[in-house]
């Protein structure tokens, strides 16, 4: 049988200690300090970057550092109408980037295709990668985008992202702890 | 050189060889026979000033014969003269004298109307598509070729597919009614 002692009461690490779960740490690090893959494709990418400059200031909510590497990003934010010449390519910049990521679809070109009903234009990015978040508006408002992107927070903050990440040691960890 | 000298010294060089001319809005547009385009263009540069070629625009009258219509939009930079001509290209041939060494900003404007429309131009330098990909099989702005597109497949390089219309194309009225009236919704032509 173990051994069992009552722990002393130590002020020196009152206020130090956090109890939580490990996805809810794991998932408030993350959706906090988003880093946007840009992909401005059109007009929207004008208020992508207004909303990046100072008057709405996306780093207000920790998304502020655009990587033009794909290899640095969590998000990408597609901002823009996507023709059938530049769907392998964000598909592909979409691919090289590491796990975990996110797709916010920015405006009703990248979600739907928008106006343009036409040969040359990708009928919504979802066809091609999955998206977490839409946003509507042709373009939208900066500050659309930013509910957009508190909306993908949110999204991560629910995230099982242990499991998710590392089935095979989350399912050992429950079989060893029962 | 004025407006009526210019046109004076191109009616009188090339008189048996203008099909018709059309004055609109104090501008001029003649027709010309495909095979006179380069002899008329080497003209218009050298005699005339038309040292800038603004556009090289292609219509399809699908149906009629001749099927294509090439237009070329000249600019006098030191007289301030438009001149525009115009000629006709068989579907047979589908083929007409490139002007890329007249004026060479041709070269991309003959790339786009190949691409789009599918007339060839011969003796161009580098006639590649220029705004769709290399090896896509159709021509969109041809009158036969639908709106909304047909399926094609290069893999690693592009795809397309058939738009869903939804009861579309949606078109605008031109009108002086509100923006709610004149607002783009499917809009069937009235049989």
């Amino acid at each position: 049988m173990p051994e069992t002692r009552p722990t002393a009461y130590d002020s020196k690490i009152e206020g130090n200690v956090i109890f939580t779960r490990f996805d809810a740490a794991l998932n408030w690090v993350r959706k906090n300090s988003l880093w946007p893959m840009p992909m401005g494709l059109a007009c929207c990418a004008i208020e992508l970057m207004a909303t990046a400059a100072s008057r709405f200031d996306i780093a207000r909510f920790g998304a502020e550092v655009m990587r033009f590497s794909p290899r640095q990003c969590d998000v990408m934010i597609v901002a823009g109408t996507v023709t059938y010449k530049m769907a392998l390519a964000v598909k592909r910049i979409y691919e090289q980037m590491p796990e975990p990521k996110w797709v916010i679809a920015m405006g009703a070109c990248a979600s739907t295709g928008g106006m343009y009903r036409s040969y040359a234009t990708l009928q919504g990015i979802d066809q091609l990668i999955p998206v977490d978040v839409y946003i509507s508006g042709c373009p939208p408002r900066p500050e659309a985008l930013l509910a957009g992107l508190m909306k993908l927070q949110e999204k991560i903050s629910y995230e099982r992202s242990f499991r998710n990440q590392k089935p095979e040691l989350a399912e050992r960890l429950e079989e060893v702890l029962g | 050189m004025s407006r009526e000298e210019l046109l004076n010294r191109f009616t009188k060089a090339f008189e048996a060889k203008l099909q018709l001319k059309i004055e609109f809005r104090g501008e001029t547009t003649y027709t010309i026979a495909a095979s006179d385009l380069r002899l008329v263009a080497k003209f218009c540069r050298d005699e005339l000033s038309f040292d800038y070629l603004i556009d090289i625009t292609s219509i399809d009258n699908f149906g009629e014969e001749p099927r294509f219509e090439i237009v070329y939009h000249l600019y006098s930079m030191s007289d301030g003269i438009h001149l525009r001509f115009k000629l006709k290209v068989p579907e047979e041939t589908g083929a007409v004298d490139t002007v890329s060494d007249i004026w060479p900003t041709a070269n991309w404007h003959e790339r786009e109307a190949y691409d789009m429309m599918g007339i060839k131009f011969n003796g161009h330098p580098d006639l590649r598509r220029i705004l769709m990909w290399e090896g896509y099989p159709y021509f969109p702005l041809r009158k036969d070729f639908p709106l909304e597109g047909l399926p094609s497949e290069m893999p690693d390089i592009a795809f397309t597919k058939v738009t869903p219309m939804e009861g579309g194309p949606f078109v605008t009225v031109p009108s002086t009614a509100t923006s709610k009236d004149r607002e783009p919704r499917a809009r069937p032509p009235e049989l």
